[in-house]
């Protein structure tokens, strides 16, 4: 047990779990303010609704998977990337124009999808190492780009485009070839396919290239200490841009394995998607960690799920907004929990000490 | 009388004692840092701390400072028991400290650092003018020169340690720490710090002073603390005792403080160092101007000088971190002027750099991941791009016994947790173990203890012997002294003379580091 409490990975995990915990007070506190007679069933909505329907949740929880891992892989090179939304909505985009443009087959799409994020992902790490501007203001003018660009782009393709032209054509309608594969777990959900597979693999992958590989120990270093990085031989320069195209190759992946399920329409609004910033919720919940996002992501649409569920409670969309949104950050608060959890098993272990 | 009785007991005829640690013990994962440690600062004194690295000196410092709580022991001032949770208590309390490294904002104005913490504000607005009045007359009173308007990453090492003293001064503290305030120190910025203590002494402020070097703590201190690996040794008048005693209570065995080395045999040139030219950063002449010298195998050559004279460049246009305007550099026949880092790493430059933080370490890796920083690429340590961790284990370890890096856990500990002087081991161990054609060595034993010191400059030799060209950067006059066969001052981003250190004095290499005297180097 005491070797438990001291192994890192052990407090962060305690951590997680310990904010999502307070998270879930918050808002319950919320719920009692803002319909005190139905705070109860509300809750109890909103936390098993998704068991009911876990296939639902996974099938939500596969973009938002794709967005974490591509805020955290970024963050272990020190960038911030608050341009997955951008990478995401290119990535989508890219993967429709094939299937629908084209004709091509998924897999064509997806790997068009990633091209998509990766080029988007890339400008920012180009301008970051090159003339050395913040990530933050690059991404979110590429935020902006992207959504403009990828309305512009499908208006101007009436065959990408539904009967009602404010959304891109169904693709059991415009190409079934190009919708994953089910391999059978339509059985849990109707639209779950094998996008959730591929969510995890990626998920393991990435977790090998940081843990284990020379290229995640070079991006590790850079991202811990620039200068020590540079002395011992490593091109940090080019590591921030391949890590920023790797970044938004998965927030690309994401828009395609979301868009390519057969369920979502694109739809053509003036509005960056929010996709990309609860990556960063992600992101954060999991310490960053490629496994953790895994279940971090699978936590917040558990949650999001569960706040539809609360509507019939007579709470507004707003309200289950709200509380799900307040629980989320508060859960991303678990990197402050981490030391104090820290010092409590600090402050036990000298107890036990004195005995 | 036992020693928790301490505490409690009022001896008839007290001692004035402005700090009193008594039976002070703090622990680390797998190390007690301090083991049942007492120390008592009269008032007005300057009180030494004497200890290897790693002895438990900071970590003292940082309980009376507030930073650590111990597990055992109490703390009193002016005789009464006080709680010092954080350095909010001990500034209250009036105790300030200046750490072995500065906590500095960089990015701040030198005035903005002083004030930070303890503004002076009317209705929410900062009164800039008067804080700078006070701090400008604290900076004349006691001869802490300044520029209050450059960033601190602007300016040189001594003057941010006088910008941490004038933070002490600003808060008027009357206890203050100095936690090895001189192994950044040129010798003349040494002398003048010392003569700084003095003055504050004479105003009946009481100064802890942490140093290893035993000549300045003969030279200023009253009294002086001894530890050696958490424990304590005792304590000693300084007029009572010697320099041998003092090291030897350090060490636990007599140490030779000599380097002792044969009449160098160079051979071929391995660095050839032609008209280089570095621009500053900060004004508009040149860092370096139009270097030229070759070190050849088997011999050490030293580019002496006084800090912020360009050597501190010209390392860095040397090893690839920065790059030259003019000029060429040629390294066992290959032109590396432009090379990258990594291919001069390659071709056999190993470099300790001047800055173990900033450069040197990468501080939240563990031991044993900072050992093969520059070598995690070979074969010996990956498979397609897949890292053995098995053999950088086994690496690590034998880096580990082979040059005696002690730290709480071994090969995992960060390299944050562990002592300046084993982390500075560490970096030599890495770069003597590299196997270099070309050693550039700068200030290598900053920092250090005795110890260490006499075991870097046999190591050093050692690869000299060897038959490595060993380039050697130092401020420390022992030093240039002592170990290498040739030495080139620096002054001003020039070379002004080239001495062999036996047939120099001190005071000649003197006049021509301030620029008194300079000759033309014939190469
Ligand atoms: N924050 C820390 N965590 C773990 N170990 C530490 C920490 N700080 C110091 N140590 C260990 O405690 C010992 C004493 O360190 P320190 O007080 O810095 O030595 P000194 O200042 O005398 O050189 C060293 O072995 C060091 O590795
Ligand atoms: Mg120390």
């Amino acid at each position: 047990m005491s070797r438990l409490k001291s192994n890192p990975g052990f407090i962060s995990i305690l951590a997680s779990l310990a904010s999502i915990v307070i998270g879930l007070l918050f808002g319950f506190i919320l719920l009692l303010v803002l319909n005190a007679k139905n705070a109860p069933a509300g809750m109890a909505n909103m936390l098993t609704n998704g068991i009911k329907d876990m296939g639902n949740v996974l099938y939500n929880a596969i973009p938002l998977i794709m967005v974490g891992l591509s805020v955290a892989f970024a963050f272990k090179v020190g960038c911030f990337n608050i341009g997955a939304s951008g990478q995401y909505t290119m990535g989508a985009v890219f993967a429709l124009f094939c299937a629908l443009k084209w004709q091509l087959p998924w897999y064509v799409c997806l790997l068009a999808a990633i091209l998509g994020g990766a080029v988007w992902g890339m400008f920012p790490g180009l301008f970051k190492s090159l003339f050395n501007v913040n990530e933050v203001i690059t991404s979110i003018m590429m935020n902006w780009i992207g959504m403009n660009v990828s309305v512009l782009w499908v208006s101007n393709f009436s065959q990408m485009l539904a009967p009602n032209p404010d959304r891109t054509m169904a693709l059991d309608a415009g190409n079934p070839s190009a919708i994953l594969p089910k391999a059978g777990l339509d059985s849990l959900y109707s639209y779950l396919n094998i996008g959730i597979i591929i969510a995890v693999i990626v998920a393991v992958i990435m977790w090998v290239i940081i843990a284990k590989t020379t290229f995640g120990y070079e991006l590790r270093a850079c991202g811990l200490n620039k200068n020590g990085a540079i002395y011992a031989g490593i091109n940090a320069k080019r590591n921030v841009v391949l890590s920023m195209v790797i970044a938004g190759a998965l927030a690309g992946l994401g828009g395609g394995l979301y868009y390519l399920t057969g369920g979502g329409q694109f739809k053509l609004e003036k509005e960056i998607l929010p996709m990309g910033f609860n990556g960063i919720s992600v992101a954060l919940l999991a310490n960053s960690h490629p496994i953790g996002c895994i279940f971090s992501a699978i936590f917040i649409s558990y949650l999001k799920l569960g706040g539809i569920a609360m509507q019939s409670q007579g709470y507004a969309t707003e309200a289950t907004d709200i509380v799900t949104a307040v629980i989320i950050y508060l859960a991303a608060f678990s990197l402050l929990l981490r030391l104090t959890i820290i010092k409590f098993f600090g402050k036990e272990k000298k107890e036990v000490a004195k005995q | 009388m036992a020693e928790s009785d301490l505490a409690n007991a009022k001896l008839p005829d007290q001692e004035d004692y402005a700090i009193e640690m008594l039976n002070i013990t703090k622990k680390f994962p797998g190390i007690i840092a301090n083991d049942n440690i007492t120390l008592q600062l009269k008032r007005g004194e300057i009180h030494a701390l004497l200890g290897e690295n790693g002895a438990g000196k900071s970590t003292l410092m940082s309980v009376l400072f507030g930073l650590y709580q111990p597990e055992e022991g109490i703390i009193k001032k002016d005789g009464k028991v006080v709680q010092v949770r954080n350095p909010n208590d001990a500034t209250a309390l009036h105790i300030g400290m200046v750490h072995q490294h500065f906590k500095l904002v960089e990015c701040f104005t030198v005035l903005d650092n002083i004030i930070l913490g303890v503004e002076t504000t009317k209705m929410g607005v900062l009164q800039k003018a008067e804080t700078r009045k006070k701090v400008m007359a604290l900076s004349e009173k006691y001869g802490l020169r300044i520029d209050p308007d450059a960033k601190i990453e602007d300016i040189s090492v001594g003057m941010q340690q006088r910008v941490e003293i004038l933070k002490m001064l600003y808060r008027d503290n009357e206890i203050l720490i100095f936690d090895e305030p001189t192994a950044v120190l040129t010798p003349q910025e040494i002398d003048e710090l010392m003569e700084i203590m003095r003055n504050f002494k004479a105003e009946g402020k009481s100064i802890l002073f942490i140093s290893h070097k035993l000549s300045e703590i003969m030279a200023v201190s009253d009294r002086c603390t001894v530890l050696r690996k958490g424990k304590y040794i005792g304590t000693v008048n300084t007029c009572d005792t010697t320099v041998e005693e003092l090291s030897s209570m350090m060490v636990g065995r007599s140490v030779q403080m000599k380097v002792e080395k044969e009449d160098a045999k160079p051979t071929d040139v391995v660095l050839e160092v032609e008209g280089v030219t570095v621009p500053s950063k900060i004004h508009k002449n040149n860092a370096v101007q139009n270097v030229s010298f070759k070190v050849r195998r088997g011999e050490i050559v030293c580019l002496a000088g006084i800090e912020g004279n360009g050597q501190t460049q010209f390392i860095h246009a040397l090893t690839g971190l920065d790059s030259v305007s003019s000029g060429k550099i040629t390294m066992c026949g290959q032109d590396i002027t432009h090379a990258s880092i990594r291919k001069r790493s390659e071709l056999g430059m190993s470099h300790i750099p001047e800055d173990r933080h900033k450069h040197g370490l990468i501080l939240d890796f563990s031991l044993e991941q900072n050992l093969v920083l520059q070598r995690f690429r070979d074969p010996e340590f990956q498979k397609a791009g897949f890292i053995n961790f098995g053999a950088v284990r086994k690496y690590a370890e034998k880096l580990i016994d082979k040059f005696d890096i002690r730290s709480g856990q071994g090969p995992i500990t960060t390299a944050r947790a562990m002592s300046g002087g084993n982390q500075q081991k560490a970096i030599v161990a890495r770069e003597i173990d590299k196997g270099p054609e070309l050693l550039v060595a700068v200030q290598p034993t900053r920092g250090l203890d005795v110890g260490a010191i006499e075991y870097i400059h046999k190591q050093i030799v050692a690869e000299r012997d060897r038959g490595v060209a060993v380039l050697l950067v130092s401020l420390e006059l022992d030093e240039v002294m002592d170990l290498p066969d040739r030495i080139l001052v620096m002054y001003e981003g020039e070379i002004v003379g080239e001495f062999d250190p036996k047939q120099v004095t001190v005071e000649e290499l003197g006049l021509y580091m301030a620029g008194a005297k300079r000759m033309e180097v014939a190469e």
